[in-house]
């Protein structure tokens, strides 16, 4: 039961999430802003629509959408919900976790590749030189969680980390960072790629699915606002004490859920995108931020042996 | 030969200019070009069955305009002005496109603007020869000419190497409606034409107008009241202020920051309503019409005017020093599309891109109209020359065009503002009218016949100008902050295309 309760509550929060990045954008710009739902009622909307798909297309172009979409489901279907089982469980989920997710990714780029388009062709370029920063971010990070708690399943690390001392909160801290960075890039958000850019000369990941239309586009944008909740998750995890029972630890991952979606908004807000070839050394930041959570575990936890 | 000295806004006999052979105008026009004037007209007319060259050279330190002319029989070709001078190289396309006069050794011949009454109607817009290049590196992008967003149609081609901009091409056209024709057109009552010089480009209502109103003004001899000058100058202000702080905002949205873009659009909406409340139109159209204007400004509106830009320009002042604080902004700005001063200069930009790039020209200080001839005007430049200097130069002009309207609303009367506007136009006459919009140097000439007719009218935007000061800006850039230098250009198509 609890599984499922996991999966759906995953499953529906995107919407709420990408809704209140976009209420405290609006507020911040002093605008009544869209109905907190707007997300919902376009995907709706998209799904009720017909869709155009270019001659010049083949079959990657058309199963990219689904592959893209499924890929992110069942990477959510790997995270546990604080103390609470994920709905696929087993030793070195996480190592899937990433790669299925690499997967979708690796879609959304050939299938940019397929339409011939010079703009696809330069946002598949750009998402996939990104992408490379992230890979290593993510596994320097929980291999550390690996090494320290001994475990090499997602529900075991989490649930693991607890009672370390302060050294672990700092961890925990620097993690939510580095994950919370992984965020902006993975989610195309400021100050990495503009979500609501008309310019396609200086998208990345939009620039990418300007030829999906209709249903193909609704699972695209649900897909990466569900790619920006599973990482949001995984920080709630890692922050969230893991004694509570399943109705707190519920409303405490709404929670945090909200609260990393105010900061996305207020970041959109007060920050300019960077210059495009500026982006690699903000993503350095995150990998400074991995390299230094693992010396912390190597120098201050005890009884850590290679 | 001497050239003919004349003035802003001086209609002078068109037999008092002097004619001379191309090759000496040719030398004549380049030395004088060496020695700190700079063309702002370059046009051909036709006449029977040739065709007559004018050139109209800006003495910017005396406020003069020298102005000679050469006829071209049967020549088909002569030697080109660019090869020397750069400045002239758009002009002189132009010339080609219309009458097929070559000039030889003209290092850029390209198609302008396919103009309606072109020489070769075979040259069509699809069949337009880009700069290309064999190297199997290099790849081209094509932009336009629809675009995502909601802007005016024209075509970028870029020959980029990976994200750099190697060389970047403008091809425009796609908005030529013939405007210099349907000048003459049904000429019987030419002011009424103020409808067409409101149309020429929708973001210079005011600009275009006061332009084509102060060239019909002096062809018919009409003194207007001081009153109108003011409401003008107003007019011309609140355009120039409000577009900048269009800009300013269009800017902040181009790189996503989006607290100064919510700002200033919000400031920009207040300040063009202001012009709302004058005269009914929000782009000020109606306002301006031959023989003064037709609006006054009531004193319970001035002083509603002067409360709401004490506000514009607190709001003004408290984002801009946001804006142009912010480490993020600054990053994208500083160092991104910049044009040399030389450059700037050997090109012949215009405006505030010119004055960014420190080329000192502006036409409320070199040849002054109207109210600004009563008073000293302080040229801005600035020398970064990159997007940082062009978006802060709009944001300086933003408290000088409020301080200038603010002076111009103290001395307004209560008197008419109108004058009778039906005298006729002086027969034989050619006039240059020279304005700056809030883009740079508006130049219409209008020259009559000896019955009193409307023959010929010549528009130059600033514009014309300014793209070929894009394509030098986005030079070694990187393809993703083309955006950028295109928006801190904010170049019109439709008053290139006409």
């Amino acid at each position: 039961m609890e599984i499922f309760i996991n999966l759906i509550i995953i499953i529906i929060m995107p919407f709420l999430f990408i809704g209140m990045i976009n209420r405290t954008k609006a507020l911040w710009a002093g605008k009544r802003g869209v109905p907190l739902f707007q997300f919902l009622y376009d995907f709706i909307k998209l799904l009720k629509k017909g869709q155009v798909i270019s001659n010049t297309t083949s079959f990657v172009f058309q199963m990219m959408s689904v592959i893209y979409l499924a890929s992110v489901i069942f990477a959510c279907s790997l995270i546990p919900m604080v103390n609470h089982r994920a709905f696929f469980s087993f030793p070195g989920d996480f190592i899937l976790f990433a790669y299925i997710l690499g997967l979708g990714k690796f879609f959304t780029v050939i299938s940019a590749m397929d339409t011939g388009s010079s703009f696809e062709g330069m946002g598949a370029n750009r998402e996939a030189t990104f992408s490379i920063f992230v890979e290593p971010v993510f596994f320097v990070i929980i291999s550390s969680f690996a090494l320290i708690t001994r475990n090499i399943t997602f529900i075991s690390i989490f649930t693991s980390l607890d009672n370390h001392g302060w050294i672990i909160m700092l961890i925990k801290f620097l993690t939510a960072a580095a994950f919370f960075e992984m965020i902006l890039v993975e989610g195309s958000r400021v100050p990495v790629d503009d979500p609501n850019t008309h310019l396609e000369l200086t998208m990345i990941h939009e620039v990418m699915i300007l030829d999906n239309s209709g249903p193909d586009l609704a699972f695209i944008q649900y897909g990466t606002g569900l790619k920006m909740t599973a990482f949001s998750i995984l920080i709630a995890n890692i922050l969230i004490p893991k004694n509570i029972n399943i109705l707190y630890s519920i409303l405490s991952i709404t929670g945090i859920l909200l609260v990393i979606a105010v900061m996305i908004g207020l970041t959109e807000s007060l920050i300019a995108r960077y210059k495009l070839s500026r982006v690699p050394q903000f993503l350095f930041f995150m990998s400074s931020l991995s390299l230094i959570i693992f010396s912390l575990i190597l120098f201050f936890i005890k009884g850590i042996s290679l | 030969m001497k050239w003919l000295l004349s003035r802003n806004n001086k209609p002078i006999d068109i037999n008092d200019i002097p004619v001379m052979d191309i090759e000496k105008l040719r030398e004549q026009a380049l030395s004088k070009c060496t020695n700190n004037k700079r063309v702002t007209g370059f046009f051909g007319i036709k006449e029977k069955a040739c065709v007559k060259l004018y050139i109209v050279l800006a003495d910017d330190e005396n406020s003069n305009l020298l102005i000679a002319s050469a006829i071209f029989k049967k020549e088909k070709s002569y030697q080109s002005f660019t090869k020397d001078n750069i400045s002239f190289h758009i002009f002189e396309r132009e010339f080609f496109e219309n009458f097929g006069i070559m000039p030889i050794e003209h290092p850029w011949l390209k198609p302008v603007r396919y103009s309606f009454n072109r020489f070769n109607k075979s040259d069509k817009l699809e069949k337009y020869p880009f700069f290309q290049s064999d190297n199997k590196e290099i790849h081209e992008v094509g932009v336009g000419p629809v675009h995502a967003g909601i802007i005016e149609p024209g075509h970028f081609r870029f020959l980029c190497h990976g994200e750099t901009i190697l060389n970047m091409e403008i091809q425009l056209g796609y908005q030529h409606r013939g405007v210099e024709k349907l000048f003459l057109a049904d000429n019987e009552n030419i002011n009424n034409k103020i409808y067409l010089a409101e149309s020429i480009a929708g973001d210079t209502v005011i600009g275009h107008a006061t332009a084509f109103v102060n060239a019909v003004e002096a062809l018919k001899g009409i003194e207007i009241k001081k009153e109108a000058f003011l409401i003008r100058s107003i007019a011309l202000e609140i355009e120039r202020a409000a577009i900048h702080i269009g800009d300013l905002s269009a800017l902040a949205n181009d790189i996503a920051y989006l607290t100064a873009n919510a700002a200033y659009q919000a400031i920009r909406t207040n300040l063009i309503n202001t012009l709302l409340t004058i005269c009914g139109s929000r782009f000020g159209r109606g306002l301006i019409r031959v023989g003064g204007s037709n609006f006054g400004i009531t004193k319970e509106l001035i002083h509603e005017i002067k409360q709401k830009l004490d506000k514009i320009q607190k709001d003004v002042e408290l984002t801009s020093e946001e804006f142009f604080s912010s480490p993020s902004v600054l990053a994208r700005l500083e160092n991104t599309g910049i044009v040399k001063f030389e450059d700037a200069k050997t090109i012949g930009m215009v405006g505030p891109a010119a004055r960014a790039s420190g080329l000192s020209v502006d036409i409320r200080a070199d040849h002054p109209s109207g109210i600004y001839t009563k008073f000293a005007f302080h040229k801005i430049t600035l020398k970064t020359m990159d997007a940082f200097a062009r978006a802060y130069i709009r944001y300086i002009e933003i408290i000088q065009s409020l301080r200038i309207i603010r002076d111009n609303l103290d001395e307004l009367t209560q008197s008419a503002v109108m004058v009778k506007p039906y005298a006729p136009v002086k027969k034989n006459s050619l006039v240059v009218s020279m304005i700056e919009g809030w883009r740079g140097e508006i130049v219409h000439v209008a020259v009559t016949d000896n019955k009193k007719r409307m023959t010929h009218y010549k528009i130059k935007d600033p514009s014309f100008n300014n793209w070929t000061g894009l394509e030098l800006a986005v030079k070694n850039n990187e393809i993703s902050d083309f955006p950028l230098c295109n928006k801190s250009f904010n170049l019109s198509y439709c008053g290139f295309d006409l």
